[in-house]
């Protein structure tokens, strides 16, 4: 069983933090990517570039309509993501929540659909 | 399915045939309602799907209901129903996986056929034992997931260990129907698609999960014990079903004292119900309770239980309550109840629960020890709070306190106040009745 664990947390705060804060942080991170690639869980995962590089695509009426920006203003935006394999959702909460930013972001946890 | 309960089995002399086999029919349905939770359970285990258990177990049903009253009922009557639904499940399984014959389906069908050929050996082999163990704790861990909303984890587990139908915990909750359907859909299917396991959790998670079974049963029978409104029939069915999950849980979980407390402080309160309510159907205070018709059986019951979970272990907020609702139930007139121990037990509740229940108890508590001006005093901390500007018990305490200080005005005030936020018919004429008394003395 797959899911997608997606990181939610305030850019702003992440931001403020040191340099040293922050490199601590990605250490952090590296470690917990290296014990769940070591257990097994590991699918994929990886940071992304801060909510002002983002583009939202629509289309309508065959036109394609491109803006600046997430498509929705929030306290907390998506800066990451893991993909892993669990045995059940309680083994998914347990990566979860070992995931650095669960300590002040939160983590949102998704089935993926399994192909047919 | 309610009324089964309350009827009473056939005597076995002199009965005419056709009363015999309306007996047996209802003996029948007793089953069917005892045994459901512990059959959807232990199918659910077997088969790995609510859905096909839930289809499966009616299944059972129907046969039994075909064939029992000609035939008799079978010495272990769940373990029969339990082998017949599954033998049903198994065929359900095959038959959809020649569908899609997916290895995994085709997996799970080997597996619970060979459980089966293992039951129906050990069947063979101790008689009338029970070949399937107790399944339901692993129940309740999945009904009780915190990844299913709170709602939806009361319905469920009323639904699946209790065995209630949709539209009974409808008119319990005061829910439309077709509401209390869906959030049971959509709990099952999270429960599918979203993978939530079927199993005790580990040693490490357990307490707290344990802490949200037991809210879980809490709610549901404050939900039946509390309101006064909504049919009594169906609020007095909520009460005996969370005992009847306090029992269990406190049984398959021995370790957890909190579990053994929530099942005291249930059957304390509990013991009250003839005395609580008028005839009219208003509440009747404490204090002014006809203490002879609060049910000894189950307060001898509480109290043992309260001993035995303190004995064992630091006290929670379960055992914290339960240990004031014991000291209630011990005093024979209300005059004679330890005012004072309730007040420091509440004290230290508040410690670990400090919700606006929680701070009016106390404050009435201390009202009790040190006299109305003590409890006013703490009451009117609290009455500075927003957050409980709408809640109609704080007026009325307050006006309670007032009309022993025997300032009639000021304590109409107040009742007035209570009436006007006051959620149910019960409690409004009761305040009403109180504002009229405090006007007749001012």
């Amino acid at each position: 069983m797959q899911y997608l664990l997606l990181i939610y947390d305030n850019e702003a705060s992440w931001n403020k933090l040191t340099e040293a804060d922050q490199a601590a942080m990605y250490k952090e991170y590296g470690e917990f990517t290296e014990s769940i690639v070591k257990s097994g869980h590991h699918k994929a995962g990886h940071q992304l570039q801060p909510i002002a590089t983002a583009t939202t695509v629509r289309v309508r009426d065959k036109k394609r309509v491109v803006t600046d920006g997430p498509f929705a203003e929030t306290k907390e935006q998506l800066g990451g993501f893991y993909m892993i394999e669990a045995k059940d959702l309680d083994d998914a909460i347990a990566v979860a929540a070992r995931i650095p930013s669960a300590r002040f972001g939160s983590i949102e946890v998704r089935p993926i659909v399994a192909r047919m | 399915m309610l009324a089964c309960r309350s009827t009473i089995d056939a005597g076995a002399e002199d009965v005419h045939p056709a009363n015999l086999l309306a007996g047996r029919r209802m003996d029948i349905e007793r089953i069917f309602r005892e045994e459901s939770g512990r059959i959807l359970a232990t199918l659910i285990g077997l088969l790995g799907s609510f859905d096909l258990a839930e289809e499966a177990m009616q299944e059972a049903f129907a046969a039994a209901l075909e064939q029992w009253p000609e035939r008799g009922i079978p010495a272990n009557p769940r373990a029969w129903l339990i082998s017949t639904a599954q033998h049903k499940g198994i065929d359900s399984l095959r038959r959809s996986a020649s569908f899609d014959s997916k290895r995994e389906e085709l997996q799970r069908i080997a597996e619970a056929e060979q459980q089966l050929a293992d039951a129906d050996e050990s069947m063979r082999r101790i008689g009338s034992e029970d070949p399937f163990g107790d399944e339901r704790l692993r129940l309740i861990f999945t009904c009780c997931h915190p990844a299913l909303a709170l709602e939806a984890q009361v319905a469920l587990t009323l639904r699946t260990l209790c065995g209630l139908s949709t539209d009974d915990i409808a008119r319990g909750f005061l829910v439309p129907l077709p509401t209390m359907a869906q959030r049971l859909v959509r709990a099952k299917q999270k429960i599918r698609d979203a993978h939530i396991p079927y199993q005790v959790p580990p040693e490490q998670e357990l307490a707290e999960r344990v802490d949200a079974v037991l809210l879980v049963v809490y709610l549901v029978f404050n939900e039946g014990y509390s309101a006064t409104s909504g049919e009594t029939a169906i609020r007095h069915e909520l009460c005996s079903e969370a005992i009847r999950l306090g029992r269990i849980l406190s049984a398959l979980l021995p370790r957890q004292t909190e579990a053994r407390a929530l099942l005291a402080l249930m059957l304390l309160h509990d013991s009250r119900r003839k005395a609580r309510v008028s005839d009219g159907g208003e509440p009747i205070l404490l204090e002014d309770q006809n203490r002879k018709l609060w049910n000894q059986e189950q307060i001898r019951e509480g109290l043992e239980l309260v001993e035995s979970a303190l004995r064992n272990g630091p006290a929670g907020p379960y055992g914290l309550q339960a240990a004031i609702a014991a000291l209630h139930a011990r005093a024979e007139v209300a005059a004679e109840t330890d005012w004072r121990q309730i007040a420091a037990l509440y004290q230290l509740l508040l410690r670990i629960q400090r919700t606006p229940v929680v701070e009016l108890n106390h404050a009435a508590a201390v009202a009790m020890a040190e006299g109305p001006a003590a409890g006013l005093k703490l009451l009117e901390v609290l009455d500075s709070r927003a957050e409980l500007r709408d809640y109609y018990l704080l007026p009325a305490a307050r006006a309670d306190l007032l009309r022993r200080l025997e300032r009639w005005a000021e304590a109409a005030d107040s009742y007035r106040r209570a009436v006007t936020l006051a959620g149910n018919d019960a409690a409004r004429s009761f305040l009403s009745r109180r504002v009229a008394e405090m006007e007749s003395k001012g």
